[in-house]
């Protein structure tokens, strides 16, 4: 009986705790939720996130939650932690909570669909940020151009390099938009000059996994003038990759993350594609509030990229 | 010998209703704390969420209760998925393809069994090797992008409802309990797994074949990871490279949440069902209650901790 007694107790204080707590973290607004109906009919805007394991998208969130406060709207923000079953789950619980808009990340374009039709069989809007949704239309999508950022990546080390050289590339998690379009971007790009691909690999999007592969890459491929990574915490781990070793090797990233710009700032790393993740966090909660307040709006909207090197 | 049987089976009663009694009350603060909980929308999308743990949870309880543990249901659910969509792109009529994919994970999971029966492999490591091959094998199968499904009857299986209002997964979920239930209970395999994982050497010495039973086992867990994999492939729309990552963890929490002791020989399916729901409920009530998701993590590694500390008690 001391089990059942324990563990019931132990749940509700912990649910009791993090309500109060969580919102504190979050958004000010939201401890007005737990205590029951919606904050005195301020609109409730849902986010659900791919992850927050990534820098890129806590910006985006931060950026979305301070036009929510400055905009007047509750923002309620939800993680999938990068599986596309939890993303579907949480958007479930968005439309129970019959939020006005849902701010969807997808962790992946192609397993989002359903749950975008069942958000619009709720009449609940649906706006993409970052990456799209295939198979299902969507109110807005609100993106980086991640093809002309690709194309600026290869620009620039051909200038860098006048022409010449062999390139490392390390590609983002398979099958995401971003990690298509900016590969295809660069890699049309270098096929016009007499650059060379001569190895990529996955590395997941992921620091550590940057560094392994580029350890395993640089093995393999001694004669090597420039890395690409699709993005900075990939081109991070190269960075620490290189370090150490005598040899002069461009690295180029992709994001503009923190601690993308001081790398570049600190000369570790040549460059980095800066997309401007606040700016669509808070593109995307502006569309919404457009929506909530029956505002047409964009069907595309691309938020712009600029290369960041040491000036 | 009747005395000590009563006592233990009224031990075991009172461990049981803690789980219950637990999800009563979770539902009970659920309720109250927040107004779209108690909706039958939202109950039913918790059932639909649930269905995808509970069916392998369901194959855990299994191999939990005869001492052992299932670490590549995760990858045993990837891979089939990843076989089963492949093969319908490649032109294969849903049947074929959804029988190939739920025979692959018997087969699968009766590899497990053979290594830790006749390789005496640890089943930690055993099914470790083999979630680190499957992950390998469904990368290169799938080249690391997702295959989409484009047959509409077979978008049904997860994403597909009865009378217009119950989802099918939920549906699955029921009969795979009710059949689970009937073998764990009913049946002389059901009594052997716990008569296994009670004490191993006693149940051989009483006649109980350990080795084919550890095969038919860990075929089980194989075996119902694969519809589960099937369940959510159709989901999903697609087989994802790298679907059901950690799924092995929601599974073990679920079934130790359920009150099965994680050193065999003690448990029931029921607590199972129960462990998953909890699970999903918490998940889903914590985001119907805007609780940051850093929280949340804290919240269910608190609550499984708990939960294993009084099973030790016990």
């Amino acid at each position: 009986m001391r089990k059942l007694t324990f563990l019931a107790a132990a749940a509700a204080t912990l649910l009791a705790a993090c309500s109060q707590q969580g919102p504190g973290e979050s958004s000010p607004s939201a401890a007005s939720t737990a205590g029951g109906a919606a904050a005195g009919g301020k609109p409730v805007i849902g986010l659900a996130l791919s992850t927050q394991n990534n820098p890129f998208f806590v910006e985006l969130k931060d950026g979305a939650q301070k036009a929510a406060d400055s905009a007047g709207v509750q923002l309620v923000v939800v993680d999938a932690q990068d599986d596309p079953a939890r993303q579907i789950s949480s958007v479930e619980d968005l439309i129970q909570k019959r939020v006005s808009v849902i701010l969807l990340n997808p962790t992946d374009s192609s397993a989002l669909a359903g749950a975008v039709q069942s958000a619009q069989r709720a009449n609940i809007p649906v706006i993409t940020l970052d990456r799209g949704v295939d198979g299902a239309e969507v109110a807005s999508h609100i993106a980086s151009d991640n093809i002309a950022g690709g194309k600026m990546a290869a620009d620039f080390l051909a200038k860098q390099l006048n022409g010449k050289g062999n390139i490392i590339e390390l590609q983002g998690v398979a099958g995401t938009s971003a990690a298509r379009e900016r590969g295809k971007g660069f890699d049309d790009e270098i096929a016009t000059t007499g650059m060379k691909v001569v190895a990529q690999q996955p590395a997941n999007f992921d620091r550590a996994q940057g560094l392994s592969v580029s350890e395993n890459l640089l093995q393999g491929n001694s004669d090597v003038q420039a890395i690409f990574a699709q993005n900075d915490e990939m081109a991070l781990g190269a960075v620490q990759a290189l370090a150490g070793k005598n040899k002069k090797v461009l690295v180029v990233g992709f994001d503009g993350t923190p601690d993308g710009k001081k790398a570049v700032q600190d000369g570790q790393m040549a460059a980095t594609v800066a997309q401007q993740p606040e700016e669509i966090g808070r593109l995307g909660v502006e569309t919404a509030k457009k929506l909530v307040d029956k505002q047409s709006v964009d069907k595309s909207i691309a938020v712009p990229l600029k290369l960041l090197t040491k000036e | 010998m009747t005395l000590q049987m009563n006592w233990s089976r009224a031990s075991t009663l009172l461990q049981r209703l803690g789980s219950v009694i637990g999800l009563v009350l979770l539902f009970i603060v659920l309720s109250v704390m927040s107004p779209d909980f108690l909706t039958t929308g939202n109950l039913l999308t918790v059932l639909r969420q649930v269905s995808i743990n509970a069916l392998i949870a369901f194959g855990m309880t299994f191999v939990i209760l005869a001492g052992g543990i299932d670490l590549s249901v995760g990858a045993i659910l990837a891979f089939t998925g990843a076989i089963t969509a492949g093969l319908m792109a490649s032109g294969h009529g849903m049947v074929l393809s959804v029988g190939a994919g739920l025979g692959l994970g018997l087969i699968l999971g009766m590899v497990n069994g053979v290594l830790v029966s006749w390789g005496k492999v640890a089943p930690f490591i055993a099914t470790l090797g083999t979630l680190t091959l499957l992950r390998g094998l469904t990368l290169s199968y799938t080249q690391g992008s997702p295959i989409p499904v484009t047959n509409q009857g077979f978008a049904l299986v997860g994403g597909g409802y009865v009378a217009n209002l119950v989802p099918l997964p939920v549906i699955w979920m029921f009969i795979a309990f009710i059949v689970c239930g009937f073998l764990l209970r009913g049946t002389v395999f059901g009594r052997h797994v716990v008569a296994i994982g009670g004490n191993e050497e006693a149940a051989r010495l009483s006649g109980v074949r350990i080795a084919p039973m550890k095969v038919a086992i860990y075929g089980l867990s194989g075996l119902l990871s694969a519809f589960a994999g099937i369940v959510l492939t159709s989901r999903l729309y697609s087989a994802q490279a790298t679907a059901g990552q950690g799924y092995e963890l929601d599974a073990i929490a679920a079934v130790v949440l359920g009150g099965t002791s994680l050193a065999g020989g003690r448990g029931w399916l029921f607590g199972t069902l129960i462990g998953a729901l909890l699970i999903g409920f918490l998940n889903n009530g914590l985001n119907l209650l805007g609780v940051s998701s850093f929280y949340q993590q804290v919240v269910k590694g608190i609550v499984i901790l708990i939960a294993v500390l009084l099973d030790r008690r016990q």
